[in-house]
């Protein structure tokens, strides 16, 4: 992004206002993180006798030791080895089929090629949540309640990675192509040799955007793992109030929705540039 | 180093004829520019020849082989794009090396190879570069190395200069013509430039959509044009055309002599008048723009020593009957 | 677009487009497929055969009061939620644009909800909002402000579309940024020298050459608010109270998991198939549109 000049009116009192603006709008969007924040290093008894607190206590290590090791129905630890785990699988699984079948459709005709392109094209379209009930069904038909490939595959099932290589590799060159050819690469090693480093920048900042859109999955973690120690822990955490009167264990349950929130912000921030890049890339 | 010949190679997109048929026998090491103006079909021969395309109906040979059916690789042919088509993450050796590398010669024998021709193209300094910290001159010259160390039997360029400026143009013609020599492999160049078919070619095929209306030297084509077509292309300031009419002849046929055949003269004398429009001095020389009486735009070259008519004034225009070449309704040469 | 150049062969390309041919098959297809067919059939009490009832499911839910009120609540769920969350990012936008050092650093910390999954976003706002031991709740009591938003259905509401919209504000505000530093500067300021203030330049000159943008992300926001927000709304509300937030998506799920009620839950997936292709026609109308300038 540009840096460009102010304009006279910018000077004085009136930066001071657009900091203010600012300030108080970063404020409103920090304000529960922070709040989650201190509830996860105080002490139970603080939290059910409001006002609670508004800076951190002591017990953060207690809270967190607790969360990580033994949690409430699973250890939150076991929980965040899963959401990794599935947010990878989704991530590495959509790159990798997405990758292959755009460039069979933008480097190869074949019969059928048209047809293909447009079914998985209207993929586009449906999100998992139109379609729960009868995608439950087909993995519960395979076996797969409770397992990573369940809470993988069907999360795989979208054209939006498919789209944006394909995007990309129109961009490409024929020459380069012509040239592999010429140099006595076949098709795969064109793609490994030539194509797959062109796209490194492609590949890294849709995984970025693979990895938050796999780890923030609820609804469907929520139907296919009845099984505690399969519980992701984005929806792990709703699993942990308790029904009825009871009162909830707010030091754990904030400490898991802080575990819940640091990789995605680890990626996300660590990796800004890419990230922006390839949001505005991926929905233009 | 091999021979090439096209025997009556021809090429159609669907129903559309792009290339016509056209037969050459490209001697062993003899440089041959195909020219033309955009959408002759010359790149699509070449690429043809390169196995990029499919060839429709003919023969492609290189050293008497029929290659029509082999990819690229086997063809022994290397290639040089327009863009250059540097492969963008690789540094310069591994540009120059990756088609060794697929063909599995062994390392040492690739390192030679690359730092050879490194060393001719004056590339030794850049091996390590990416292309993009190039100059455009300096990746001409990879994409030149990356051709050199497969040692082809046939060089393939492609409009190789047209992305570089004027001046580093008339360098990299010259340099590519004596690499050429001194490596003697057999090579066919497409352009659109007539200087650079001029200038570099043992002998020019002209195009003129889809068919090679003349093959030959670059002096015989110029002072021997087959058709009208050639007869304008190739030279420049362009061959002068008149109708019979305009000389008090009859007939379709249409008169081409070329700007350095005619004389100014007198008005009334000669054989023909017309006024003149403007002057371009261009120091050794100098050019004569003139309009007939039919409108005709006619183009004199003189010595620079010669006297300039003042524009508007009328002059008549001469020419020895000799340096008079003729075409008919169809553009053939009568 | 076609590539000039392509490489030959059948069966590698057909083996490369394999996988992402199954996986749509069999998790996409064949489940949209079936949701179509059983929104046809009404499962018998036993759930040991189907009944045909053609369009009957479809004409039991429009006529059903329930699905009915849950169309309106979406309607205004999603309406608040992308005014809301458009607004805020719009006007941090336009702060963080008008400085001309720092920018960066605000851009960094607003992007945080960004990765914040909704359902967790859900569980921060009802932490805060709790009616036991809410921060805000505790506060707001204090000002003889009763907070209950278990019992009261426009406080339920507006709890989901804060929340919701908070985790949406990240993205609105880098695609509001990109856009406002997009717009020439010159222009900005040749307006500035015609003597148009800060609000006449906005309106006239800024706002439209913005609306590109702006008119991307009303669709894409409103897809969000209808599906995305499931975690949300599951969090935080279950739905209710007297099912005053519960949306489509909430509803699908709702009657289908929890109700058992698979025809009219697979009913309601086709409707909501429909929706979501007509956002998306208007989406992709729109990207061409777009591709054309």
């Amino acid at each position: 992004m540009a840096e460009h000049t102010g304009m006279v009116e910018k000077r004085g009192a009136g930066l001071w206002l657009t900091h203010l603006g600012l300030i108080i709008g970063v404020a409103f969007i920090f304000f529960p993180i922070w709040l989650a924040f201190v509830a996860s290093t105080v002490s139970q008894p603080e939290i059910v006798r409001p006002p609670m607190p508004l800076l951190p206590g002591d017990q953060f290590f207690e809270n967190y030791s607790k969360a990580l090791t033994a949690g409430i129905n699973a250890p939150v630890a076991l929980m965040l080895g899963n959401s990794l785990f599935m947010a990878l699988g989704i991530a590495i699984g959509k790159i990798a089929i997405s990758l292959l079948s755009a460039f069979a459709i933008v480097y190869f005709k074949f019969p059928g090629k048209k047809l293909f392109f447009w079914l998985i094209f209207l993929t586009l379209m449906l999100p998992v949540e139109v379609r729960i009930v009868p995608t439950y069904e087909v993995i519960a038909n395979f076996g797969m309640l409770n397992s990573y490939q369940g809470l993988i595959l069907p999360l795989i099932a979208s054209a939006t990675a498919t789209f944006l290589f394909r995007q990309f590799f129109m961009t490409v060159p024929d020459e380069l192509a012509e040239a592999a050819r010429v140099d006595g690469a076949g098709p795969m090693r064109f793609f490994f040799d030539i194509l797959l480093p062109m796209s490194r920048t492609n590949i890294a900042a849709l995984f970025v955007i693979l990895f938050i859109y796999g780890w923030n999955q609820y609804l469907w973690p929520l139907l296919i793992t009845t099984d505690p120690s399969m519980n992701t822990i984005v929806m792990g955490i709703k699993q942990m109030f308790p029904s009825g009167d009871d009162i909830a264990d707010w030091p754990v349950i904030m400490a898991t929705s802080i575990l819940a929130m640091v990789p995605p912000v680890i990626v996300v921030v660590g990796m800004q540039k890419l990230f922006i890049r390839g949001l505005v890339e991926s929905e233009k | 180093m091999a021979t090439l010949t096209l025997n009556n190679v021809k090429k159609s997109f669907g129903k559309t004829d792009v290339i016509h048929g056209v037969s050459i026998d490209v001697e062993d090491g003899e440089f041959i520019v195909i020219v033309g103006p955009s959408g002759c079909g010359k790149s699509t021969l070449l690429r043809m020849v390169a196995g990029l395309e499919t060839i429709t109906d003919g023969e492609v040979q290189i050293g008497g082989r029929r290659v029509n059916e082999e990819e690229p690789m086997a063809r022994d042919i290397a290639m040089v794009f327009q863009n250059y088509a540097l492969y963008p993450h690789m540094s310069v050796f591994d540009n120059m090396a990756y088609g060794l590398k697929i063909a599995k010669v062994d390392k040492a024998e690739i390192a030679d190879r690359v730092n050879q021709a490194a060393k001719l193209l004056q590339l030794e300094p850049y091996l390590t570069r990416k292309p993009r910290e190039l100059s455009g001159g300096q990746r001409q010259r990879v994409a030149m190395g990356r051709a050199i160390v497969r040692k082809p039997a046939v060089f393939l360029f492609d409009e190789p200069l047209s992305n570089l400026d004027a001046k580093l143009r008339v360098q990299m013609r010259l340099e590519i013509r004596a690499l050429q020599r001194e490596l003697g492999v057999t090579a066919l160049y497409v352009t659109h430039d007539q200087v650079e078919a001029m200038t570099m070619a043992d002998r020019m095929i002209v195009m003129n959509g889809g068919v090679a209306d003349q093959i030959g030297k670059p002096l015989e084509v110029y002072a021997n044009p087959a058709t009208e077509f050639v007869a304008g292309f190739i030279g420049s300031p362009p061959m002068n055309f008149l109708t019979c009419g305009l000389i008090g002849e009859t007939g379709d046929d249409r008169i081409g002599i070329r700007p350095e055949h005619m004389r100014l003269a007198d008005a009334g004398e000669g054989r023909l008048n017309a006024q003149a429009a403007f002057c371009e001095v261009l120091g050794a020389e100098t050019l004569v723009h003139l309009r007939c009486v039919d409108g005709t735009q006619v183009t004199v070259r003189q010595d620079a020593a010669k006297a300039i008519p003042d524009e508007g004034t009328n002059v008549g225009l001469s020419w020895a009957g000799a340096n008079e070449m003729r075409f008919d309704s169809n553009g053939q040469r009568i | 677009m076609e590539k000039r150049v392509t490489f030959k062969g059948i069966w590698l390309p057909l083996l490369l487009v394999l996988p992402q041919i199954l996986i749509t098959a069999i998790f996409f297809f064949y489940p949209a497929g079936q949701a179509i067919w059983q929104s046809l059939f009404i499962p018998d009490p036993f759930g040991l055969s189907m009944q045909w009832v053609g369009l009957g499911n479809f004409e039991y839910l429009l006529s059903d009061r329930f699905y009915r009120a849950s169309f309106i609540t979406t309607a205004v769920f999603s309406i608040l939620v992308t005014v809301v969350s458009m607004g805020v990012a719009l006007y941090l936008a336009i702060l963080a644009d008008r400085l001309i050092k720092g920018s960066g650093t605000y851009r960094t910390l607003l992007i945080w909800p960004y990765a914040v999954a909704p359902a967790v976003a859900g569980v921060l706002w009802l932490f805060m909002f709790n009616t036991r031991v809410g921060v805000v709740t505790w506060y707001l009591g204090l000002l003889g402000y009763d907070w209950n938003h278990v019992l009261n259905e426009g406080e339920a509401m507006g709890l989901v579309v804060v929340a919701s919209a908070w985790g949406r504000i990240s993205y609105n505000f880098l695609f509001f940024l990109a856009g406002l530093q997009a717009i020439p500067r010159s222009v900005i300021e040749a307006a500035a020298i015609d003597g148009a203030h800060f609000w006449t330049r906005f309106r006239t000159i800024v706002w439209p050459l913005l609306s590109p943008t702006t008119f991307f992300l009303l669709v894409v926001n409103i897809i969000y608010a209808f599906f995305e927000t499931f975690g949300v709304i599951h969090t935080i509300t279950s739905g209710g109270p007297q099912q005053a937030t519960t949306i489509l998506v909430y509803k699908v799920y709702s009657d289908g998991f929890v109700g058992q009620d698979l025809g009219s839950s697979a009913a309601q997936s086709v409707i909501l198939l429909v929706i979501v292709s007509l956002l998306t026609v208007i989406q992709f109308k729109y990207i061409e549109r777009r591709v054309h300038y």
